[in-house]
């Protein structure tokens, strides 16, 4: 078992610079989820790991040791892909028994531990089939099965469910849940998709563009994004964001200034304001998760509903303010909802806002 | 950080070395036998060879290529060539088109006519030679007994030598052709047809509008390969002809064996086979210009 | 009588026309492929009959009381058996020497990074615009040089590498999907056991396809093997035909035993492997 640092890592292919000076230590043990949207550098990240590519510049290091010149087959590692990359000329058990015949492993210990890994995945009754004959869910067990085989120190996993059905897909990722603890291996989960990297990891790291945005545990993520892409991107529907002018109202009793939506003005709790004072920026966006924009009575910012989606469980409340921007707000299926068309007025606790740099676009700390 | 670039550098000539290695076994073959021979041609072709072995080849730059490009003998053989060349691809293609258009119909038992329409695939040259050679024989033969006997004998008669040749080679490669066509029209989706079909076209103009164009590129192929092997034809001519009657069906790569064999005179045989080599190039090349243009190139 | 449904005349007139298209397509189709197998059929016959039978008038269709003789007077008086022998040899080394280093070629260029890839690869394509015939001049007096002449060495050696055969493969390769190579990788599967277990195997429609291919041009060359050799100890089939149609007019029938003989391999071949004969066919066509 062991951790695996990342150390000031950058990777160019040509003038694609696909990681970006990254820096990030995985705990023993540990489920992190790298998380991001297409093309910012996921795969490539995990492929350095596993030793497929290597570094342009800083080192990565697996347990204590760093590993840039080591092989790929000394590194100890397993690795699931997208494409679940199994065999097409080999039965299931040749493909699970693939990785045990380059290690110099008893064929009768080879077959209990095929045997095993089979089991704890329950494809005891497929291993005469070939790759072909499997449904994907099966696929994916069998690709599960071959990494888990060799009892490596880490394993790597590339967006391994994104080729499931939505349902196999929910079952799926509680299994691996299960998995890991049962292994107490680390994991490094590589997948676009915010509900895994929510639901699965202990902590999640964000990336954009090759760069990483933020690292932590998923609620604390989610709670106070560190800037206005993890915002957006952590949470479904995403974060209401509004910019609009700084506007100062001595008068208020609340604080100095609020920030200025066509002819309204939202007005900031004190400490808030302080916040931005601190940090000298001149324009902020303000953002809200839809489930604390509430439509009332009174009060708030006047918009118009354009779109109710229904979700069952709950509703989405698309609304256009006066000035074009659109924002969502979230309420549960037995709270009323208004009509479309309907003109609403929507409050916020000024304690649920968020604060960003309208420049830097980084969060403006409030507490 | 030094001993990281160190790794580097040694996996990735590691890596050149090993595919080097690879490499190695074909690149070989091909120095050897393929290119040093053929780069050879040129540098021989400067040196007349004695007429009697021993004495020394003789320097006499580009007079031999003039000499022998320029003889009646050469324009001869090369007019053959061209000749046996128009007698084979048009009617092998026609035919082997014509086997695979009525081949590709959903009919019980299709499958073994198919298989008999390739057949002659399992024939070689000097097997169809073997065959037709006494089939045309006056004695024995067939032909003279379906009452086609011309005197003097077809494959020793100067009008009909080539052409029965040309015939016994179409024979020969009707197989290849036809599997050619065969799954040339095999890729075409049905819908294509079906389509035309429901539009209301008729047979005929269903082949000509629809499957002639997206056949075009098979057709293509088999054009510029049936030219080239047009100018590689040797074994039917040393069975049945000989070059003869009066060099009637003397082709080019037959010319360059016996100037090689039979005259021993290296340097000449080398001049032809420059020839023979640009003649190839240059054809393939207009073949490609000239037909590309017309061709319909699915996508 | 107007409406849609159709009148049981018309039905039945209707009936009629299809079964005699039909049968109409049957008898073009037969018609075609009894002139196209006649020559071979005939040979067969002919290897069946005596020689007197062979030149009566009119001919003999059908072999009453076939005559085997032929077939042993032509493998051991007509040295067919060593013929045989001889291009069985050549043919096998020629089509595993072939494979082989078409596979070994292809897997680099498929797989590996190395300086100066591109403008080998252009090497390789290059053998494809030089028709071998080209290349006898030189290539006799090299065999000659080696010792070679009049041996199976010198039969086979210049056909051990193709350019085509490395170019077909590497389009095999490349549909390897790569994620299995960096499966592999990991798993501990250098380039060698990655080759024989997993590439070669994946590949295995084109191997077979090229292998076909490969026998095929070896079995039927006839250029270089009448080139090359000056006796019967190395003579193939082909150039042994040649031996045999020219010394025995008077026994046609033992010729067309021959003929028979050697055309049998490839007979069976097409009738085993006709898949891959045509897959080897058609990508061969490409070739040009
Ligand atoms: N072998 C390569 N050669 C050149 N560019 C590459 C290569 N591999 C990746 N890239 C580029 O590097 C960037 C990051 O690619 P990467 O595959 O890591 O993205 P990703 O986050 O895994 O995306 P996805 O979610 O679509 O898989 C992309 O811009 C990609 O085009
Ligand atoms: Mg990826």
């Amino acid at each position: 078992m062991a951790g695996v640092t990342f150390d000031r890592v950058t990777k160019c292919f040509g003038d694609v610079v696909a990681v970006d000076d990254l820096s990030l230590d995985v705990f023993d043990e540990e489920f992190l989820v790298l998380l991001g949207p297409s093309g910012c550098g996921k795969s490539t990240a995990l492929r350095m790991i596993a030793g497929l590519e290597e570094p342009s510049e800083g080192t990565i290091e697996i347990g204590e040791s760093i590993v840039n010149d080591v092989e790929a087959k000394d590194r100890d590692v397993a690795m699931v892909f997208q494409s679940y990359a199994l065999y097409p000329h080999m039965s299931v058990r040749k493909n699970i028994e693939f990785p045990l015949r380059t290690r110099k492993v008893a064929s009768d210990e080879r077959e209990k531990l095929v045997h095993d890994a089979a089991e704890s995945l329950g494809l005891e009754t497929l291993l005469d089939r070939k790759p072909a004959q499997l449904s994907g869910g099966q696929r994916q067990r069998v690709a599960l099965a071959r990494a888990i085989v060799r009892r490596p120190k880490v394993f790597l996993m590339d967006e391994p469910l994104s080729n499931l059905d939505a349902k196999l897909r929910v079952q799926t990722r509680a299994e691996l849940i299960e998995l890991q603890r049962e292994l107490a291996t680390t994991v490094i989960y590589v997948t676009h998709d915010q509900v895994e990297g929510m639901t699965m990891g202990h902590r999640i790291a964000i990336m954009a563009d090759g760069k990483l945005q933020q690292v932590g545990p998923p609620q604390a993520v989610y709670d106070h994004p560190a800037n206005l892409f993890v915002a957006g991107f952590i949470g479904n529907p995403p974060m209401n964001t509004v910019s609009g002018p700084i506007v100062r109202t001595a008068s208020d009793p609340a604080g100095s200034f609020g920030i200025g939506v066509e002819g309204t003005v939202i007005p900031l709790p004190a400490g808030h304001c302080a916040a931005i004072e601190r940090s000298g920026a001149k324009t902020v966006v303000l953002g809200v998760r839809p489930e604390h924009l509430r439509p009332a009575t009174e009060g708030g910012l006047v918009a118009t509903v354009a779109v109710i989606e229904s979700l069952g469980h709950e509703r989405h409340v698309d609304c256009r303010l006066a000035d074009g921007q659109m924002v969502i707000s979230r309420l549960s299926s037995s709270e009323p909802a208004p009509l479309v068309g309907e003109r609403v007025n929507l409050t916020v606790d000024p304690l649920e806002l968020h604060i960003f740099d309208g420049v830097t676009e980084e969060a403006i700390e409030t507490t | 950080m030094i001993f990281t670039r160190n790794a580097k550098a040694r996996r990735r000539l590691r890596e050149s070395g090993l595919a080097y290695l690879l490499l190695g076994p074909s690149l070989l073959i091909f120095a050897v036998f393929i290119f040093y021979p053929f780069l050879s041609n040129f540098y021989l072709g400067f040196f007349k060879t004695p007429p009697f072995p021993g004495l020394p080849n003789r320097f006499v730059g580009l007079s031999q290529y003039q000499e022998v490009l320029t003889s009646s003998t050469f324009l001869n053989s090369v007019r053959t060539t061209v000749a046996f060349a128009f007698l084979t691809v048009p009617l092998g293609i026609a035919l082997g088109l014509g086997l695979a258009v009525v081949a590709h119909q959903q009919l019980r038992g299709i499958a073994i006519y198919r298989t008999i329409f390739s057949s002659t695939v399992a024939t070689s040259v000097a097997v169809a030679s073997v065959i037709f050679g006494t089939l045309f024989n006056p004695v024995v033969g067939l032909l003279p007994w379906l009452g086609i006997n011309p005197q003097p004998p077809i494959l020793d008669n100067p009008d009909w030598a080539l052409i029965a040749v040309a015939l016994i080679t179409v024979w020969q490669t009707l197989g290849l052709t036809f599997i050619l066509m065969a799954s040339g029209l095999q890729a075409i989706p049905d819908e294509l047809h079906e389509a035309a079909r429901i539009d209301g076209a008729a047979a005929w103009s269903r082949f000509v509008r629809v499957t002639m164009p997206l056949l075009s590129p098979t057709i293509f192929f088999a054009v510029v390969i049936g030219g080239i092997f047009a100018f590689q034809t040797f074994g039917q001519i040393d069975l049945l002809t000989q070059g003869g009657p009066l060099d009637k069906t003397n082709v080019l790569t037959y010319y360059v064996f016996t100037t090689l064999r039979t005259e021993n005179n290296d340097g000449k045989a080398a001049v032809l086979a420059v020839a023979l080599f640009s003649i190839t190039l240059v054809l393939t090349v207009v073949q490609m210009k000239v037909l590309e243009r017309r061709v319909h190139y699915a996508r | 009588m107007h409406g849609d449904a159709p009148s049981p005349r018309r039905t039945a007139s209707r009936n009629r026309r299809r079964v005699l298209l039909k049968v109409l397509r049957y008898l073009l189709l037969t018609f075609l492929a009894v002139v196209i197998v006649f020559p071979l059929y005939i040979t067969v016959v002919n290897s069946l009959l005596s020689p007197q039978q062979i030149a009566s008038r009119p001919p003999t269709f059908f072999p009453i009381h076939p005559q085997w003789g032929s077939y042993s007077t032509a493998w051991d008086a007509g040295h067919m058996s060593e013929y045989m022998l001889n291009s069985v040899i050549v043919t096998a080394i020629i089509t595993v020497g072939q494979v082989a280093t078409a596979i070994l070629a292809a897997y680099a260029f498929a797989f590996l990074e190395f300086p100066l890839k591109r403008a080998l690869f252009v090497l390789f394509l290059a053998t494809l615009m030089v028709p071998f015939e080209v290349t006898i001049i030189t290539n006799l007096t090299t065999i000659t040089n080696l010792g070679w002449y009049n041996s199976y060495q010198g039969l086979a050696v210049p056909f051990l590498a193709t350019g085509f055969g490395a170019f077909l493969l590497r389009q095999a390769f490349l549909q390897v999907p790569p994620d299995l190579k960096d499966a592999a990788s990991i798993d501990g599967y250098g380039h060698w056991r990655f080759m024989t277990r997993v590439a070669v195997p994946l590949a295995r429609p084109t191997v077979a396809a090229l292998s076909v291919f490969a026998f095929l041009g070896a079995w039927n060359q006839y250029l270089w093997p009448l080139l090359v050799t000056k006796d019967d100890r190395y003579r193939t089939v082909q150039i042994g035909l040649k031996q045999l149609s020219s010394t025995s007019l008077d026994q046609v029938n033992v010729t067309f035993a021959g003929v028979v003989i050697a055309a049998l391999p490839l007979v069976v071949l097409l009738l085993i492997f006709q898949k891959q004969l045509v897959r080897g066919l058609t990508a061969g066509a490409v070739k040009g």
